[in-house]
């Protein structure tokens, strides 16, 4: 049998522009897909923007050894310091104005520091403050350091947050772009009407995944460009193994969708089956703060989700640079997951 | 007009035995079937006949529980791809892509077939040329079913099939509808078509098959289905009083007399001769007469004569 020339009248062609034109003419779907996560990384991005570190807050009690503390700790730069009456430091100390109060050596006892231990903000006091005044008074370290300070891009929570969002919509969009669609046009007795047709089922499916590449390369550049204009976050990595990554991340939630949609039969099940799909892989696979965080026990389990592996070989690429060989493992969880969903999803497809 | 090389079974649909049963339920109960090539066939009957289920099975689209089904004089088992290239169908309920145009649903379908028809023309067949890039979602009814026909014809089919074209349209969305049938079969095309309107089939089809819980239980020209009635005419009355059948079908003209949902029809020959002689009738028994009314016999007299009901309830 053959087919028309004409590539105008290819049926997988034309498959697929039914799909593009139905996406880019509803525009819930354009925001859901391409302008959410773009104001979800501005908003995280400044909500947790780098600030100057907080200065430290400490009370000196009047008396004779207090001029020399206030001004040693002055002097350092480091330590906001006011000199305080003793009702007025407890006062100061309580009401969390000041971290430490610092009572100066007497001829009857030595320096004290009053603070809270259970407040944090108190203990680094402590320590900034004890450090300061013993220097001050002539203590000589045994050991020289040198400080190194950390506040380039690559190492801030936006650099570890886009990954992870790009993980994200790349599962969000698999499952309601691919899932909910079919389910719709179940529902809607299209699938049917295109089955009493020659069509084949292999083009309708093809038509689907050739979707999520289209989609992808507006949603890759869109949010990496976003982001690297506004928030400088770069990609360290290879960008086509980044592309590829992203392909196959996409590809494998495609087959997930369609796992899911294999035999719902309505819209509401389907929507109830892909919260359920996700929402562990929202919470847990390291979207907007690592997985490590989980107990140990879980580990196993949440290392073996497909968005937990694809969000570290996303971060892989683009935080640190990783090639093809680190990423490797990862990309294989990714792609088991597709491979079987698709496998399991043609076996149990509801096509009437 | 086609590349297709015509099948040489004489008969588009053999149906033998055909039963579909959902658990206990019995939708078609052993129906017996034949439709001609070139003739336009009507499946009549109330909802819940059984008709969709018939055609679905007909359309490859769902299985018999047992019967033989033989469409263009093959198999769907063995031959389902052959089958799907030459046939047009329309779903009892099609929606298609809500955000495609006429036109480009029409490409969308016409992708599919190795031959088929224009899709400009096919536009212009079902009267959308002024809806040709309004999406889906913005038609109204009558122009949905008439796209959808379309779908339909864009393989250039040799046997389609048209479930409850109408059902649900405004008067002039069915005529137009109905003249669009009126022109393919006029081309001699073989159309399957089902509806609850006795009207339709009978404006439209060369034979019609009456179809009630699942059976088959009348099959010829509507013409013939009308015959069998005995009259041409019904009278139809309401009167408070209890009457028997048997004086009233003795009545002058009257050929069969019997109750219906409130009163009275009569299957007469001549009106005119049997309307003075109920008058009469009635006067004698002193029944006072609420409403009297006649009209041609139609398919739907032939279903309340087949089964007591009325058609559409």
């Amino acid at each position: 049998m053959s087919r028309p020339s004409s590539p105008n009248f290819s049926p997988l062609w034309q498959l697929t522009l039914a799909r593009w034109r139905s996406f880019y003419r509803e525009p819930s779907t354009i925001f859901w897909a391409f302008v959410f996560p773009i104001v979800l990384a501005f908003a995280l991005g400044v909500a947790f923007r780098n600030r100057p570190p907080e200065p430290v807050w400490a009370a000196v009690l009047q008396g004779e050894g207090a001029p020399a503390v206030f001004g040693a700790l002055e002097r350092s730069g480091q330590v906001k310091v006011q000199v305080y009456d003793e009702r007025g430091a407890h006062e100061a100390l309580r009401t969390g104005k000041v971290a430490l109060v610092v009572v100066p050596a007497t001829a009857t006892g030595p320096r004290t520091y009053q603070f809270d231990p259970t407040r944090p903000d108190s203990r680094l006091a402590r320590a900034v403050v004890d450090d300061i005044l013993q220097r001050a008074e002539g203590r000589v370290d045994p050991t020289k350091v040198a400080d190194f300070k950390v506040d380039a891009p690559g190492s801030r929570y936006i650099d570890f947050l886009v990954p992870g969002l790009l993980g994200l919509n790349l599962m969000s969009s698999g499952m309601w772009g691919i899932g909910f669609v079919l389910v719709e046009m179940r529902t809607r007795k299209l699938i049917k009407r295109l089955l009493a047709t020659p069509m084949k089922k292999r083009d309708f499916l093809f038509a689907f995944g050739a979707m999520r590449g289209l989609f992808l390369l507006g949603e890759l550049p869109l949010l990496i460009g976003f982001t690297w204009l506004v928030f400088h976050v770069a990609v360290k990595g290879s960008l086509l193994l980044l592309l590829g990554c992203a392909t196959l991340g996409s590809l494998t939630f495609a087959g997930l969708g369609l796992l899911t949609a294999s035999r719902a039969q309505n819209t509401q099940t389907a929507n109830g089956l892909i919260n359920l799909v996700q929402m562990p892989m929202f919470l847990c696979s390291g979207v907007f703060f690592s997985s490590e965080r989980f107990p140990e026990v879980l580990q196993p389990v949440i290392k073996a989700l497909p968005l937990t592996a694809l969000n570290d070989a996303l971060r892989g690429i683009m935080i640190d640079g990783a090639g093809l060989a680190q990423v490797a493992r990862p990309m294989a969880i990714v792609a088991a997951w597709g491979v079987g969903a698709f496998l399991i999803a043609l076996k149990l497809f509801r096509w009437r | 007009m086609t590349g297709n090389l015509p099948s040489t079974s004489e008969n588009a649909i053999e149906l033998r035995g055909l039963v579909k049963r959902y658990g206990t339920v019995t939708a078609v109960d052993g129906l017996d079937l034949a439709m001609r090539r070139g003739e336009c066939f009507g499946l009549l009957g109330p909802n819940g006949a059984g008709k969709t289920t018939t055609v679905e099975i007909l359309e490859g689209l769902n299985d018999p529980t047992a019967g033989e089904v033989t469409v263009l004089g093959r198999h769907w088992a063995t031959d389902e791809a052959w089958l799907r290239g030459r046939l047009g169908i329309s779903l009892q309920e099609t929606h298609l892509q809500e955000r495609l145009s006429v036109i480009e649903s029409l490409r969308l379908f016409r992708s599919f077939y190795d031959h088929g028809q224009d899709v400009e023309a096919l536009v212009k067949l079902v009267s959308l040329e002024d809806k040709r890039d309004t999406w889906y979602s913005k038609l109204s009814g009558g122009q949905k079913q008439r796209l959808a026909v379309a779908c339909a014809l864009v393989g250039d089919p040799e046997l389609l099939f048209l479930d409850e074209p109408t059902t649900g349209l405004d008067p002039q969305s069915r005529r137009q509808l109905w003249d669009i049938v009126l022109g393919l079969r006029a081309e001699g095309r073989s159309v399957l078509l089902t509806t609850h309107y006795m009207d339709e089939a009978e404006r439209l089809c060369d034979r019609v098959g009456v179809v009630d819980k699942g059976k088959l239980i009348a099959l010829g020209t509507p013409k013939e289905l009308i015959a069998t009635l005995g009259g041409e005419q019904v009278i139809e009355f309401v009167t408070d009083r209890p009457l028997d059948e048997a004086p009233l079908a003795a009545l002058p003209g009257v050929r069969a007399a019997r109750h219906v949902a409130d009163g009275w029809a009569l299957t007469v020959n001549e009106v005119h001769v049997s309307i003075p002689a109920l008058l009469q009738h009635l006067g004698r028994l002193g029944a006072p007469l609420h409403r009297l009314s006649t009209h041609h016999a139609t398919l739907e007299d032939v279903f309340v004569s087949l089964t007591g009901r009325q058609l559409r309830e």
